[in-house]
């Protein structure tokens, strides 16, 4: 592979600064995430982001967007996605207007040919977000998001602007990227995803956060919380974690119990402020029985 | 540098981690673009470039931990490393503290480790629940190299006993005294966390474990400083979970097993229904094809299927659950369970030398673990003695429940066919598989030990559909899909391997009599 070594911008040059770019931006990285941004970069290549809902998945590539100053384009992927929605279209009622508009101006001065030529021409083209990404002047951040939920068929229609960053229209050939842009595809892990679409991008597994980190990511997210309480908070879900779930509590739940926490004036969680609020932290009624039953059990004074 | 990584790849592949040739060259690619020298970010890069797969990191962390922990190593660090074991003397300080930040190497901070040579155990672990409750990973590394110094005990003739000096160092330490400090320090008055105690006990025990990986990381570095990382790798590689044997398996390896079952049933079940529902189309449906058309001025520009309602088959599982195969057995049971959209009905009966039925159990229980215990408790199956009869099973469920098997029953039956030389009573499979629409015969042992010793597993074959190898988490999986899968038709039976899109459209409508017809 041919390639002339392009300087990815400067926030992107290092891996350090990469994270304090994200930290700016109010997320927080570990060194993982951190250090695939920056490959991401340097290599050119799609970051396929996987782990549990909520953990901040598609806040990444927002962050990324909002670090390096570029524009976010954001493809949200569902069962039934196509070509049309995805890459291009058409636009046949501005191509109709023009043949009949032809017609009735200029007689027969023009033939068949320029009309066609013209109405296959770019001018004519609905861009959707794939190619809207590739044609795009400035910087952009491209997100597809839960991939997993697409067609296997359409997962195809991803690999050529994946991996070489183009796009190719019948009718008028293959568009390439003016600049390439950093693209984020996350998934849930619903379904497996071809090898082909694996190998085209680096992996990068965003779990939950251990408790430091997730005090860290209470603290710059819930502005006005005690330190105190961010570590209670996040010690508290990292237990809630370790039991045997059909659901675990996300990140984002957490930051929702911190905001609740926090409106109610509840100080510090003991307890029965737990108990309490677990209906915030767990959706699925039987969850929320057995953690009652397994924490009451045991707060009880020894 | 770039040896290692081939060392490295060579040893994923060794393990059953695919690393495609791509992945290699985008490695060496990486290896161009980050600061080699600082083990964190050559970690960070070959992980993300090399490993596709959420369940392949821990692997992957194992294998990267003995490639590369060589590489780093001083020349005066290796020899000073030479005489561990009886190393108290062992000038930790006088080694340059090499590491970059973050996950540097396995080496302590410059100065610290020194310091930490001279402590009791009780001071020791008052450092321990330090770092770990501030999650600082230099200090813990270093705590992990005075531990394993003093208490582990290693041999570097016996690489294969890391388990026992792993768990040496952690019982000389005394984890549940650490467990207990660790909930006393989150609980300590008004400066500490002030958590629920059982959180806090929750919390302790995961920031155990996190002590248990870094002793065990130590350990293996000594024994790669010792014997080389081939070498290491070679004597202590584990297969993948979806790759170990039902037979045999440790309680370590069934542990990891079920970690991975759950996200298979849940990613199978959605494929699956995916497939149900947009790869099967039913005959033209041409009311609403000409209603359709009305909007493209009659022209029928989008043909109209019917849906098809394919009938799903009625299983009936039958689980030997006796000691030797109960892994499977269960594992077995809830894979089929988690799938249960996929079927009109599942029922479930466990023998060993008696039947009975278990579904109700069988849904209860959470997990395999949860599976075997209750069948425990309940003490199903058992009749006399305990040890499996399979011919006095299959006929008890001959008699009793053979009348309700339909054409549309298909039944499977889990189990090595060892009988221990009982009556293997032929003649009760023949009625099951005459009553029923199909039956398949899943046997955990490899192909080669069927029909030796007590097995019988060849008298039964005649009566059986298929009978199938089913040793991995992997040969499960690939079994399960195509039941499902072939529940589609209206004789259930089961395809070769293949798959993929090809394939799929084999199995539309009346072709696929036809397929199963030869």
């Amino acid at each position: 592979m041919s390639e002339i070594p392009v300087e990815p911008p400067s926030v992107l040059a290092t891996p350090r600064s990469v994270g304090d770019a994200l930290r700016t931006a109010g997320y927080l990285p570990d060194e993982t995430i951190a250090g695939t941004v920056h490959l991401a970069a340097a290599l050119e290549k799609p970051v396929l982001v996987e782990g549990p809902a909520g953990t901040g998945k598609t806040e990444l590539a927002k962050s990324v967007a909002l670090a390096t100053g570029a524009r976010l384009i954001r493809l949200q992927c569902y069962e039934g996605l196509d070509e049309a929605k995805a890459l291009y279209e058409w636009d046949y009622r501005k191509q109709l207007l023009r043949i009949q508009a032809g017609g009735a101006g200029r007689s027969d001065t023009e033939g068949w040919e320029d009309v066609e030529g013209d109405i296959f021409s770019e001018h004519y083209l609905l861009r959707r977000p794939l190619l809207e990404a590739i044609r795009a002047e400035d910087d952009v951040v491209l997100l597809i998001d839960e991939v997993d939920r697409l067609d296997v068929e359409t997962e195809a229609l991803l690999l050529e602007v994946l991996s070489d960053y183009q796009v190719s229209i019948p009718e008028l050939g293959t568009i390439t990227a003016r600049r390439r842009p950093l693209v984020f595809l996350t998934s849930n892990n619903s379904r497996e995803l071809s090898e082909a679409l694996k190998r085209r991008c680096l992996f990068l597994h965003v779990g939950y956060p251990s408790p430091e980190r997730e005090r860290e990511i209470v603290l710059s997210r819930v502005p006005g919380i005690s330190e105190r309480l961010a570590g209670q908070v996040a010690t508290a879900v990292a237990a809630l974690r370790q039991m045997d779930l059909k659901k675990r509590p996300s990140v984002s739940e957490t930051l929702d119990w911190a905001r609740t926490l926090l409106l109610l004036g509840v100080e510090s969680v003991d307890g029965e402020a737990l108990l309490r609020h677990l209906n915030v932290l767990l959706k699925h009624q039987s969850d929320i029985e057995s953690a009652r039953t397994r924490l009451t059990r045991d707060t009880r004074p020894r | 540098m770039l040896t290692a990584v081939e060392g490295l790849v060579a040893e994923l592949r060794q393990v059953g981690v695919p690393v495609p040739v791509s992945a290699v060259v985008d490695a060496a690619r990486a290896m161009t673009r980050i600061d080699v020298l600082d083990r964190g970010e050559v970690r960070v890069a070959l992980r993300a470039v090399l490993v596709k797969d959420a369940g392949h990191l821990s692997t992957f962390d194992t294998v990267f931990d003995t490639f590369f922990a060589l590489q780093e190593q001083p020349v005066d660090g290796e020899e000073s490393d030479r005489v561990t074991g009886g190393s108290e003397d062992d000038g930790t300080d006088a080694r340059p503290g090499d590491d970059g930040d973050g996950d540097g190497g396995a080496r302590g901070q410059g100065g610290a480790p020194g310091g930490l040579q001279h402590l009791d155990d009780d001071a020791l672990r008052d450092l321990l629940v330090q770092s770990l409750r501030k999650e600082d990973a230099p200090l813990l590394r270093a705590l992990a190299r005075v531990l394993v110094d003093r208490h582990a005990a290693v041999n570097p003739a016996r690489p294969q006993d890391i388990g026992y000096n792993l768990y040496r160092a952690l019982r000389m330490i005394d984890s549940n005294d650490l467990v207990a400090r660790l909930v006393a320090a989150a609980d300590a008055g008004p400066d500490g966390d002030g958590v629920p105690s059982e959180v806090a006990e929750l919390a302790a025990e995961t920031q155990v474990q996190t002590l248990g990986l870094a002793l065990e990381t130590e350990i293996r570095r000594r024994l790669v400083v010792d014997r080389g990382a081939e070498d290491v790798a070679r004597t202590l590689r584990t297969p993948l979970p979806e790759n170990m044997a039902f037979l045999g398996a440790s309680a370590l390896q069934v542990a990891a097993m079920r970690r991975v079952l759950g996200p298979l049933a849940r990613s199978l079940a959605a494929r699956m229904a995916d497939r149900r529902r947009h790869h099967r189309r039913g005959p033209l449906d041409v009311r609403r094809t000409v209603r359709t058309a009305m909007s493209t001025g009659g022209v029928p520009m989008t043909p109209v299927f019917r849906r098809p309602h394919p009938a799903k088959p009625q299983l009936v599982v039958l689980a030997d659950i006796s000691g030797s195969v109960s892994t499977f057995a269960t594992f077995t049971l809830q894979l089929i369970h988690a799938l249960r959209s996929e079927f009109t009905s599942i029922r479930s009966f466990a023998f060993v030398d008696g039947i009975e039925e278990v579904t109700d159990l069988v849904d209860r229980a959470g997990d395999p673990t949860e599976i075997a215990r209750l069948l425990n408790e309940a003490g199903a199956g058992v009749w006399l003695d305990g040890r499996s009869d399979y011919g006095n099973a299959l006929s008890g469920f001959a008699e009793r429940w053979a009348s309700q098997l339909t054409r549309r029953t298909t039944v499977l039956v889990l189990g090595d066919a060892r009988s221990n030389d009982h009556d293997p009573r032929v003649d009760a499979l023949a009625t099951v598989r005459r009553a029923a629409g199909a039956v398949h015969w899943l046997n955990p042992e490899p192909r080669g030990s069927w029909n030796t010793g007590d097995s019988v597993i060849g008298l039964y074959a005649p009566h059986c559909d298929t009978v199938v190898e089913c040793r991995t988490i992997r040969d499960l999986r690939a079994f399960t899909e195509r039941l499902a899968a072939a529940g589609a038709s209206v004789a259930p039976g089961v395809q070769p391997a293949a798959e993929g899109a090809g394939q799929r459209r084999h199995d539309r409508g009346a072709e696929h009599h036809h397929h199963h017809a030869h």
